[in-house]
């Protein structure tokens, strides 16, 4: 880690944390967060915290919201025993099956949240990012559902590997634009959604897809994910027995892993474990493993671990996995590193590759490729401490990943 | 005089026939390396002020031009020590004060202890930063104050009036009056109501105004006479470098003259 922190500091960090003092009025976690926003979308940024403030713990809200949860995205998701794994890694593992959410991902959560918040804000239309697709489909689903129009930016190099959801986002009735500047994956992406949003600041809302960007949004996002972890701590003391040893989650943006995470923040004995993508290797460029080779600056409105050069260029990444495949990390993950709470690691391709089959054949479940670190994480953390109980955020389904895996896991597959 | 102050003296004197002072933009390295202080002469001798653009990997609130004149300087090898070092190195630099406009990323890895200092030496009166908001800007403003030199805020037409009365107090040099929503490069028309509102702006600063985004033409740069101090001309000029034409020509071309 290349971000000193006093341990004194930390642990005070840490404290606040526990308590819910972050994010601060500034929209900070601690040194981290911010709003750091060409002055064009100040205003915006302004309406849209005093809109989250208004509406997003408001009961006439929630109720809106709990309602589409339960009678359009499936809530709540089940909570699956993996037997299989359990007898191979020598462990007790559970699976909090977001794959099972309406359009295969954990994304449905905030985009529904996020698309109700834009209505009562008067949004006439919607921008969003992709990466994977996951969250791009998303979106074009709730906004179908609700009836606004929906513009997705995604990279060219993603609208290639992730085809199957660009076809679905045309079907919700979503305009694709593939984006071929930057690195053409998800910053590419995200830098393109800002320049639209900066074109309409008042009339356009952004959906911004993970807990990443400006204040509000990872505050924004970690409250509409976190009925994953809600849903998960409860189920695993009614149908477990009990809290979890270690709680699991992949992190790209890490929009799953908070909103697994954080409702087990005040759980001292659940261990909580990041797994980021290790790509082909520790190199600069070869992987995304934000926290464990960045350094903290600005990258599209936050302070964060960044992958950035000497001269705080941001790098480009690599990850099998196209919605891991991003250079910055939230705000919130980068406190949570520094302060202990949680844990990050790296799976490689090749690990989540081979933990993506293995759950296939064990427990017959495709998961996502990015789920699949998680996977990989897990399988290691259970070898190193046996017989304890895991719960892994099984955050999608992977038949977005078949061109993918066509060409990696079934080549050479009779 | 201060380097902050040469930069308000700068735009005066030049706008004091009622013509609009012009700023100059280039992307330091675009289209070529090698003739970095060639350009930053030519356009430094035409225009009023120049505003050097330190490319950034991920530039968002700019347009297609300086997209991709900031990845072709990067391609490159162009960062913000090479910037200063060949400043420094200049025989002769140009009479029209420099500004450097940088996303703030590459100013944090240079180390704000040691920037103000190194950005003076090599002759910089001050800085915009296009995605630092006035409420994040302390840190910088009084590293950036202690050698003299400004930080320009930027006030747009969906500023709210107590806002933009915060924002022109705050700012140095000049206020940079951002033409319309959206990024930079695209043309626009100069309807009565961006009159108005560069009226509105200057009405409330005590430094000069300057209008930037998508001025390209002496017709808009003749309607804004009168309305503001001077205009900002970016990605119209890194095209004629980019096309291999004269910028002095361009520059004189927008004066009219």
């Amino acid at each position: 880690m290349s971000f000193a922190m006093a341990a004194e500091q930390a642990k005070a960090l840490l404290e606040l944390e526990l308590k819910g003092a972050f994010p601060d009025p500034r929209g900070r976690f601690g040194p981290f967060g911010g709003r750091y926003v060409p002055e064009t979308l100040v205003p915006a940024l302004d309406r849209l915290e005093e809109g989250v403030r208004r509406y997003l713990h408001a009961p006439d809200f929630q109720e809106d919201f709990v309602a589409e949860l339960t009678g359009w995205v499936g809530r709540p998701t089940p909570l699956t025993q993996a037997r299989a794994l359990s007898r191979r890694w020598g462990a007790e593992v559970w699976l909090k099956r977001e794959d099972l959410a309406h359009t295969g991902a954990h994304k449905i959560n905030n985009a529904v949240g996020q698309a109700l918040l834009a209505k009562r804000l008067g949004a006439r239309r919607i921008v969003a990012e992709t990466g994977a697709g996951q969250h791009g489909v998303a979106s074009a689903a709730a906004c179908a559902r609700l009836g606004l129009p929906c513009v997705v930016y995604m990279g060219a190099v993603d609208t290639e590997r992730q085809a199957p959801n660009v076809g679905r986002m045309k079907l919700l009735g979503a305009d694709v634009v593939p984006v071929t500047s930057g690195d053409a994956t998800l910053r590419a992406a995200i830098d393109e959604a800002l320049r639209d949003w900066v074109s309409d600041p008042m009339g356009t809302y952004y959906l911004l897809g993970s807990a990443v960007g400006p204040h509000p949004y990872p505050y924004l996002v970690r409250e509409l994910q976190s009925v994953i972890g809600r849903e998960a701590r409860q189920q695993m003391i009614e149908r477990a027995g009990g809290l979890p040893d270690a709680a699991v989650a992949c992190v790209g943006g890490g929009s799953n892993a908070i909103g697994l995470f954080h409702p087990f923040m005040n759980d001292p004995g659940v261990e909580l474990l990041g797994v980021e993508a290790g790509g082909r290797g520790p190199g600069l460029g070869d992987n995304s493993a934000t926290l464990s080779f960045g350094r903290p600056g600005v990258l599209q409105g936050c302070y964060t671990m960044l992958l950035q050069d000497e001269d705080g260029q941001v790098q480009e990444t690599h990850s099998v996995s196209a919605g891991l495949d991003y250079s910055g990390v939230g705000p919130e993950h980068s406190l949570l590193m520094v302060t202990g709470r949680v844990r990050y690691q790296q799976a490689t391709d090749e690990e989540a590759l081979e933990a993506l089959g293995e759950c296939c054949h064990a427990e017959g479940i495709l998961p996502a490729i990015e789920t699949a670190h998680a996977f990989a994480g897990a399988r290691r953390w259970a070898r190193d401490n046996p017989g304890k109980r895991i719960l892994i955020g099984l955050s999608g389904r992977g038949d977005k990943d078949m061109p993918t895996l066509q060409k990696t896991l079934l080549k050479g597959m009779p | 005089m201060l380097p902050r102050e040469e930069v308000v003296a700068a735009i005066r004197s030049a706008s004091a026939g009622g013509q609009p002072a012009l700023v100059g933009f280039l992307t330091a390295g675009f289209p070529r390396k090698e003739d970095f202080a060639a350009h930053l002469a030519a356009v430094g001798a035409a225009a009023d002020v120049v505003e050097i653009g330190v490319p950034f990997s991920d530039p968002m609130a700019d347009g297609m031009t300086i997209q991709r004149s900031s990845r072709s300087a990067l391609g490159q090898g162009v960062s913000l020590r090479w910037i200063l070092e060949t400043l420094a190195g200049l025989e002769s630099r140009p009479r029209a004060p420099l500004l450097l406009m940088s996303y703030l990323n590459p100013l944090l890895a240079y180390g704000l202890e040691r920037l103000p200092a190194a950005a003076r030496k090599a002759g910089v009166g001050g800085f915009i930063v296009p995605d630092l908001p006035f409420e994040e800007s302390d840190e910088l403003r009084a590293a950036l104050g202690a050698e003299g030199l400004a930080l320009v805020q930027m006030v747009t037409p969906v500023t709210p009036p107590s806002r933009l009365a915060v924002l022109c107090s705050a700012s140095e040099g000049f206020v940079y009056a951002v033409t319309m929503t959206g990024t930079t490069g695209k043309s626009v028309a100069v309807p009565d109501g961006v009159l108005a509102y560069m009226d509105r702006v200057r009405a409330v600063s005590p430094v000069p105004v300057c209008a930037g985004f998508g001025i390209r033409s002496a017709e808009q740069v003749a309607r804004m006479a009168g309305h503001v101090d001077g205009v900002v001309v970016g990605s119209a000029l890194v095209e004629v470098l980019e096309r291999g034409e004269d910028p002095a020509a361009f520059l004189r071309a927008l004066r009219g003259t």
